[in-house]
């Protein structure tokens, strides 16, 4: 790799001060690693977060869930918090990668990441989660903008993502068989259900995108009506707009849509 | 009476040598640091095809840490060659194959993407690279070659020497009698196959480290070989002109091969030429990424083939047109491989009266193929038996029926079959019994029912496979166009004290040779196994070798082992008769110890040995001291393993996800030395040819770049991705031209798994009218196929 300046602050405060024009900043780096050692990187200064203690660990609001941005796949998946009140989230981190790159990856770095074939968009959008910053708060509609591209702002770091928590949530992963990504992921959630407004239904997908992470608003209105796997079998998604590689042909990504839709309602 | 030694020859002794492996304190070639050495970067071209106009390397050579930066000129005017061949095919018509030049470093083109262009040697890897980000290369790009057929139909042309891209146009069999054959046929099978072009992918990528010492004139090559005798040989005498005594070639610990770290690379002469230049150490280690571009590939095989059957179903002739990727140059042997690999096998476990077989072997802009754990006999394998599934559906027999009407009967050996080879000994409908058993055949429809309730399709599929392992005689090979031998070489050193150093040829990266070995040794000399050191890989230690490849090590190799420990035991029998005063004749050894029949005098093996390295009461007029002897073993045939492999394979309806759901072999491998490791072998082979027919695939784009030049797009076999396997050797028929009666067991898994898979597979789409489908089945493909098929039975 090419030869940068590390450095490694212990608050966000001084993290903020750190970056600079030329900086990079640094979560698990389960990304950014592999990119640095191909040269394809070539930051002035490195920062990183592993020592901002303030940016990890999961604690249970009213009615809600914020996990700090530094806190690994890992320690997602087997938080007994996440696991009682968002099971399907805690299912989705255990399904990233391998073991290794759950103990170093994080969601923060995931988030601000946004890899169109990555897990946790599909939740943060599927649960119309609230992306925490120094800066202010982004709700997840607003906050993924493009592949790889997001609403963050230069200087602005993610320090949490508070998940509403659901009255049901399931989430279906169709793996790239090569990198374990997503080729078809989808996550649907429901909540509210309230006689006056109806129930809140999100149903997100990741991994099919050319721009990312992608609601389906037509499977949102029968399962508003229906939450079960039968309603959405034939929703069809249409092809344009969806990625083609030798893994999947955009129209093989479409005709997936619905079935991961549909296993992901049965995993509620 | 004979006690079973509880480490001989049948014990499934633990490998000795894991302990070091998984603790992590083996010693691989990147672990050796020379001191002052240096850092080879190699720069490669990053285009498929084209024209250097120009490598400007000033501002490289000036940048910091840098020590030297070669190109090809300095290669040339130094006098070195170029990268040999080990294999000449002659075509057809008696002309022999197009050899063009392979370079060291590129010379006046580039050929394919990863082709070697300047070597940049520094103090540094890092500053190494960073020179290489200065080097100025001027290419002209020229079109790219990637698809064979276009490459043989006016595409350009990758060597001036072969404007047609045509290295060789090569046949085998009675083409006349096949076509009679054909024309008095009650049933044709026809079928179009793709060998998916695969990476090998062992887990230590390659790395070379040359030294040269000024005073001695030495050189010294460490690198990760299967075959460092053929490094030298090769390297030495075609490359850098270095007299064998002037050049030590050493592959420590290697973390895997599987065919793609049997050849001479250039790396590998590179560094060992520079180390001379810059009068220090040259380290170079490739990066999986660089694996990928650099290693050589293997498969690529595109088939046109037919089989003829008579009423009865008993097929009467085979014929099939190959073409053969032979990526961009010759690598050591890639031209045996689609030929006296390939053709060779096409009579499989049949009968078939009639086989005729034509190979075109083409280059094109891509990475040079060569042998993978198979190399030959899987695409052959493939070819053979997806004809026989093929046929019996389309003859409404089982898949074992048809293969149970054709197989060659026992008393039929040694069976000359009509390319060429004569199979020794065999018991095809043995295996294919037993594995009908442990696949509970009888109850697979029971099963299908029951997947169809979870949404699920299931399958069934049959390879019958047979293989040719230990390539030989010398003789023969030598006559088909091998430029070596195939023999194999070991000395057994009896030390005084009776502890044994076996130096072999035969070259270990993940095989257990030093277990299996030492367990032929143990029970021959009937001393502890604890007692037996078996060392390989140093062309400075041990006097000759052919290395390992093609399931050789335990077939070749250890029957040099076994000549030599009976030269041992010979010795020391009159070394006991001078001591026990007895005569020669009267004296018996078994179970570690020369005794006088009859009586119970004895000497334990390690009394005879001291007695000959301490000769004070020894028959020193007839006899030398020591206890050292040295064997060259060249075998009579190959041996031929046989077996019959079923597979099942669940499919989602809905997405066309393939899952193996159970893999039921029945090897025949004569007689088996360590029954685990055997076991483990068939595990490694079958998780690879469930790979080539699932998973893994390389693939270029239309410009020559490779897509899948990582693990993101590669995809390797994980765990997951194979079922808890039934594995049965059978107890077999035994080689009846070796001393151990052994026949070779590292490639069967990787032969008869792919067609199984696909046979399975197309049985579970059957029901689409799918008769056929490409590997890798691929969700997608197999989805598609399934559309297709509801289409076709909607209209």
């Amino acid at each position: 790799m090419h030869s940068f300046n590390y450095v490694r602050p212990a608050t966000v405060a001084d993290a903020v001060k750190a970056l600079s024009a030329d900086a990079t900043l640094m979560a698990g780096g389960q990304t950014l690693i592999p990119t640095l050692k191909q040269r394809l990187a070539n930051p002035a200064v490195l920062v990183d977060l592993s020592g901002v203690a303030e940016l990890r660990g999961v604690r249970k609001e009213s009615g809600a869930l914020v996990i700090g941005a530094m806190t690994t796949h890992a320690e997602v998946a087997k938080n007994a918090d996440v696991r009682a009140s968002i099971p399907a989230l805690a299912k989705l981190a255990h399904g990233i990668g391998d073991a290794q790159v759950r103990h170093r990856g994080t969601i923060g770095g995931s988030v601000a990441n946004n890899d169109p074939a990555a897990d946790y968009p599909a939740a943060v959008l599927g649960l119309g989660a609230t992306i925490v910053t120094n800066k202010r708060q982004i709700e997840a509609d607003k906050y993924f903008t493009g592949m790889f591209s997001t609403a963050l702002e230069p200087g602005e770091i993610i320090t949490a993502i508070r998940f509403p928590i659901p009255e049901k949530a399931g989430y279906a992963k169709y793996e790239q068989r090569a990198s374990r990504y997503c080729l078809v992921s989808v996550f649907v959630s429901k909540s509210g259900g309230g006689w006056l407004s109806g129930a809140n239904v999100r149903v997100a997908v990741s991994g099919a995108g050319q721009a990312g992470v992608f609601r389906v608003p037509e499977m949102e209105a029968v399962l508003k009506a229906n939450f079960s796997p039968e309603a959405v079998r034939n929703i069809s998604a249409p092809a344009n707009g969806l990625m083609s590689d030798m893994h999947g042909s955009a129209e093989y990504r479409a005709a997936m849509i619905p079935v991961m839709a549909e296993r992901a309602v049965a995993s509620v | 009476m004979t006690v079973q030694n509880p480490q001989g020859i049948g014990a499934p002794v633990k490998r000795r040598e894991d302990f070091r492996f998984i603790k992590g304190v083996g010693k691989y070639t990147d672990d050796i640091n020379l001191p002052n050495q240096t850092y080879c970067y190699i720069l490669r071209s990053s285009v498929a095809h084209a024209r250097i106009r120009g490598i400007d390397v000033s501002a490289a050579k000036a940048a910091p840490g840098v020590v030297a930066v070669f190109t090809h000129k300095d290669i040339d005017e130094s006098g070195a060659g170029g990268v040999p061949c080990g294999w000449q095919i002659t075509s057809r018509d008696g002309t022999p194959m197009k050899e063009p030049k392979h370079p060291i470093l590129a010379a006046g083109k580039v050929r394919h993407v990863g082709d070697p262009v300047v070597a940049i040697i520094a103090e540094s890897l890092n500053e190494a690279k960073n020179a290489a980000d200065l080097v100025q290369l001027d290419l002209e790009e020229l079109p790219a070659v990637v698809n064979m057929k276009a490459a043989l139909s006016g595409g350009a042309s990758v060597h001036d020497e072969a404007p047609d891209n045509q290295c060789f146009d090569w046949e085998l069999g009675d083409k006349a009698a096949v076509d009679a054959a054909f024309a008095r046929a009650a049933h044709i099978t026809k079928i179009d196959l793709v060998n998916n072009r695969l990476v090998a992918n062992p887990i230590e990528p390659r790395a070379a480290i040359g030294q040269y010492e000024a005073g001695t004139e030495d050189y010294t090559l460490y690198t990760t070989s299967q075959n460092p005798h053929v490094i030298r040989l090769l390297m030495g005498a075609f490359v850098l002109n270095i007299p064998e005594h002037k050049l030590r070639v050493y592959a420590p610990d290697v973390g895997g091969g599987f065919g793609a770290k049997i050849y001479h690379y250039a790396e590998e002469a590179l560094v060992t030429w520079a180390a001379k230049r810059v009068g220090r150490p040259v380290k170079w280690t490739a990066e999986r990424s660089e694996a990928f571009l650099s290693d050589a590939h293997g498969r690529d095989h595109v088939t046109h083939a037919e089989m003829a059957f008579d009423a009865e179903g008993r097929a009467i002739a085979l014929r099939a047109d190959t073409l053969a990727n032979m990526g961009a140059y010759l690598s050591t042997f890639a031209p045996c491989i689609p030929t006296w690999l390939h053709g060779t096998l096409l009579a499989g476990q049949y009968r078939t009266p009639a086989i005729y077989t034509n190979v075109k072997a083409v280059f094109t802009n891509t990475v040079p193929v060569d042998a993978y754990r198979g190399a030959g006999r899987p695409e052959a394998t493939y070819i053979l038996e997806r004809l026989m599934s093929k046929a019996a559906q389309e003859l409404g027999l089982g898949q074992d029926e048809i293969r149970r009407r054709n197989f060659i009967q026992p008393d039929q050996f040694p069976y000359q079959t009509p390319v060429a080879v004569v199979y020794d000994t065999g018991d095809y409908e043995a295996a294919l019994n037993k594995a009908l058993e442990i696949a509970d055949y009888a109850n697979f429809p029971a099963r299908k029912a029951a997947s169809r309730a979870r949404g699920k399709l299931r399958g069934v599929g049959f390879s019958s496979y047979i293989e040719a392992c230990g390539i030989a005689p010398s003789s023969l090979v030598g006559a088909l166009g091998a430029r070596a031998g195939l023999y194999e070489a070991a000395t057994i050193r009896v030390n005084p004290t009776g502890s044994v150093s076996v130096l072999t040829g035969s070259h270990s990266h993940g095989q257990g040779h030093e277990t299996t070995f030492a367990q032929v040794v143990a029970d021959k000399l009937g001393i502890d196994i604890g007692q037996i050191e078996i060392v390989h890989g140093d062309t400075a230690k041990i006097p000759f070798g052919m290395g390992t490849y093609g399931s050789r090590s335990l077939a070749v190799g250890g029957s040099a082992i076994v000549k030599a420990l009976d030269k041992v035991i010979e010795k020391g029998r009159k070394i006991a008769a001078h001591l026990l005063e007895a005569s020669e004749e009267d004296i018996a050894f078994e179970n570690g110890a020369y005794t006088v029949k009859g009586t119970d005098k004895k000497k334990a093996f390690g009394e005879v040995s001291l007695a000959a390295y301490v000769p004070h009461k020894y028959p020193i007029e007839t006899l030398e001291p020591g206890l050292e002897e040295t064997a060259f073993y060249d075998p009579k045939n190959f041996t031929y393993p046989s077996g019959t492999y079923i597979c099942e394979v669940e499919i989602d309806a809905r997405t066309g996800q393939v899952e193996v759901v159970s893999m039921a072999c029945a090897d025949d491998f004569g007689n088996v030395v360590n029954p685990m490791i055997v076991e483990g072998q068939v595990h490694g082979g079958l998780a690879q040819g469930i790979g080539q027919a699932l998973l893994e695939n390389a693939v270029y784009d239309d410009n020559g770049q490779l897509l899948t030049g990582s693990y993101m797009d590669y995809c390797m076999p994980r765990a997951d991705d194979v079922p808890s396997f039934t594995v049965e050797t059978l107890p077999g028929t035994p080689c009846t031209h070796n001393p151990l009666g052994v026949k070779g067991c590292g490639e069967a898994g990787a032969i008869g798994a792919p067609p199984a898979v696909i046979n399975a597979v197309v049985d579970a789409l059957k029901e689409f009218g799918v008769n056929h489908i490409d590997m890798p089945a691929t969700p997608e493909k197999v989805w598609r196929a399934m559309n297709s098929g509801f289409r076709q039975a909607a209209e």
